[in-house]
């Protein structure tokens, strides 16, 4: 980028010095540009450092779950694998024991796949409708509702989670996929809300106005005019939504029972369990296995979801 | 209740294409539009023309059913569409910023509306191709509004209003977002389009050129209350108050401070306006003489006219067709538009004149014309 060529711009002499018959063989074009200056080796060296400080938990996980107990034994933690083994990989994913039963990870990998799916889908539809109505139909009291609704991301959990047990017992949930679905559905929805109020007030209000014009209803302008622009949010939306359910835990633990815990809890279960040697390795692979899922997601959509966090926080 | 809505026909609406009647809306205590009343004739262009904030827009939103009055009825094609949807009206309309649907192309835009009113599809065929050929969109038909340039852009919507079929059109500033040089050629085009379709158009601007060279009639509006309704000649040659009379012209009109006695105006020049067209019966009093710089004649031409000054030239401003020339009438600027050719320097002396019948007076208190 040409953004290059400006750190430089001190390598130009002053101009006071140029001689006057020189006047024509001064500075001309390009402001030179310097590769190697200490500014930014000082700003690379940095870079560096900070990325070397965060990777290296990574680094250390991953050289665990590839080696055997004997190996770990040694105590060398930032060594690679002499020898490599995947078969802490497979023992977590097939034959861990969880509390009950040694199933391994994969149960809750799919528990947790039966959860996120219809959570996320429930509640950015939910959510897009709610942000919809908010900014394109004011009813009476839509500011106040969205006032409350806001309000409600600043609960604090722990007061919610005794009324909520008692709410899914009455009505038949307790315990289920089902009841951990709506659960999320619920505590996504604040956030999610604003999200798509606030890029659907950066849309130009004369488009929902040609559209009324054009005879559209509440649902027409909705699915057939906001809907097909609204990629980049619906984009974050599910990022949100997908790592935010994915990496819960407290409510999994709580609203649900063994068989379908979903695959954090499963985690601690793993990593946590006071019964037999500690496999490090075990645990390290396992670990990874869970937070392969939002960590692909957030490989895959990066700049997605950079595009849609800006779009959606332009205006308040 | 769109049986009750579509109600007979009122005789006094003969005619008569849109009815405003006693129209408010306010936003808890800001009144933004207060008690209007308006008729625009069948086939009539009309303009609202105003500055930013004087409900002009307001008032057309209304008329579309886009923003609900507080008081009072609309009527259009004789029907009382007070309650009605904005689609159910039996208009169209055109917007600023285009607002075409940018997942669609062309033809989806121009077919929205019709898809949603379950118009036949080869009825929608018919008046997609008459619009597009009337509007020269052929060859874009199948193409999204990114890939079009700001014109392109605007005569779509214009054709999305035009293949709905309907009586009134309405624009809210459909050529503020183009270019001088663009605007000035849609604008021949949109008058053009009136003079072909015959439908009565609402026009919202702030231009005057614009208001001046399309409408039949112009509404001047400020504060919510229409100022002035009258042809543009009349708006520029008898503006009815202070505000029309500044609002309208550019550069605008001279207004000298004064008193009237009988025919005789006391001000920063003594003028017999013998021969000017009274509104009222002349009083005397405080007034405030109006005089267009075009108006003003200088040289020998201003010899022979009843009211002459003398004024010394302050700033020559030359614009190629005509030179605006700066000069003071006592403590009041004064500004005369000459003609290009004519030579002026600053500091020369320059007699002026002018005739009592281009002229306009107003009641100080009052500020409207006399």
């Amino acid at each position: 980028m040409s953004d290059a060529a400006y750190p430089a711009a001190a390598a130009a002499p002053p101009r006071s010095a140029a001689p006057r018959g020189r006047l024509l063989d001064g500075p001309a074009g390009l402001v030179p540009t310097r590769r190697l200056s200490g500014k930014r080796i000082m700003i690379y060296g940095g870079l560096l450092i900070f990325s070397a400080y965060y990777l290296l938990p990574l680094w250390v996980m991953v050289m665990t779950s590839l080696k055997g107990m004997p190996e770990i034994r040694m105590g060398n933690i930032f060594a690679p694998p002499v020898e490599i083994t995947f078969e802490p990989w497979v023992k977590a994913w097939s034959s861990a024991c969880t509390g009950l039963n040694c199933d391994g990870l994969s149960r809750g990998f799919w528990n947790s796949v039966a959860i996120v799916i219809p959570a996320t889908i429930l509640s950015i539809a939910v959510a897009a409708v709610n942000g919809y109505a908010l900014v394109n139909w004011r009813f009476r009291g839509s500011e106040v509702f969205f006032t409350i609704l806001i309000f409600g991301a600043f609960i604090p959990y722990q007061v919610m989670i005794y009324p909520i047990v008692i709410i899914l017992r009455e009505i038949g949930l307790m315990g289920s996929v089902w009841g951990l679905v709506l659960v999320h559905v619920v505590f996504g929805m604040p956030i999610i809300t604003l999200l798509f109020r606030n890029y659907f007030s950066s849309l130009p209000p004369e488009l929902f106005k040609a559209a009324r014009v054009d005879g559209a209803g509440f649902w027409g302008i909705f699915l057939r005019v906001l809907v097909p622009m609204s990629l980049p949010i619906f984009t974050v939306a599910v990022i949100l939504q997908v790592t935010g359910i994915w990496n819960d835990f407290l409510f999994g633990v709580i609203y649900t029972r063994p068989e379908s815990y979903p695959m954090t809890v499963q985690l601690n279960n793993i990593v946590n369990s006071v019964q037999g040697v500690r496999e490090y390795n075990v645990n390290m692979a396992a670990t990874l296995l869970t937070g392969l899922v939002p960590l692909t997601i957030y490989f895959l959509s990066g700049k997605l979801f950079v595009r849609g966090i800006a779009a959606g926080a332009v205006k308040g | 209740m769109a049986q009750a809505l579509r109600a007979e026909p009122r005789p006094e609406l003969d005619g008569v294409s849109v009815s405003i009647r006693d129209l408010s809306l306010a936003y808890g205590a800001v009144e933004v539009l207060g008690d209007l009343n308006l008729d625009v004739n069948e086939g009539e262009f009309l303009v609202l023309l105003g500055a930013s904030g004087c409900g002009k827009s307001t008032l057309l939103n209304c008329i579309a059913g886009l923003q609900p009055a507080t008081k009072g009825q609309i009527f259009i094609s004789g029907q009382n569409v007070t309650w009605a949807e904005p689609s159910e009206r039996g208009i169209g309309m055109v917007f600023q910023s285009y607002a075409l649907y940018p997942q669609m192309t062309v033809e989806g835009n121009l077919s929205f509306g019709l898809k949603n009113a379950r118009v036949p599809r080869d009825e929608i065929a018919r008046r997609i191709a008459r619009a597009a050929s009337t509007l020269q969109l052929e060859p874009l038909l199948k193409r999204k509004p990114a890939a079009l340039s700001g014109g392109q852009r605007q005569r779509v919507a214009i054709g999305r209003a035009l293949v709905r079929d309907v009586d009134v059109f309405l624009f809210d500033e459909p050529l503020s977002n183009l270019d001088a040089k663009l605007r000035a050629e849609l604008r021949v085009e949109l008058k053009r389009l009136h003079q072909n379709l015959g439908n009565t158009m609402i026009y919202v601007t702030h231009d005057q050129i614009e208001a001046m060279t399309l409408a039949d009639r112009i509404a001047i509006m400020r504060g919510g209350k229409i100022q002035q309704l009258a042809t543009p000649d009349d708006i520029y040659r008898r503006p009815a108050n202070l505000y029309v009379a500044g609002f309208i012209g550019s550069p605008p009109m001279n207004l000298l401070p004064g008193r009237l006695e009988g025919n005789i105006f006391h001000g920063p020049l003594v003028a017999d306006v013998t021969g000017y067209d009274f509104t009222t019966r002349p009083r005397g009093g405080e007034a405030v003489l109006g005089i267009r710089p075009e108006h003003v004649r200088t040289g020998e031409a201003a010899a022979a006219l009843p009211i002459r000054a003398q004024a010394r030239v302050e700033v020559v401003e030359p614009m190629g067709a005509d030179t605006l020339v700066w000069t003071r009438l006592g403590d009041t600027p004064f500004r005369v538009r000459l003609d290009g050719e004519d030579r002026v320097r600053a500091d020369q002396m320059l007699s002026i004149g002018f005739d009592p019948a281009s002229l306009s007076l107003f009641d100080a208190a009052t500020e409207t014309r006399i």
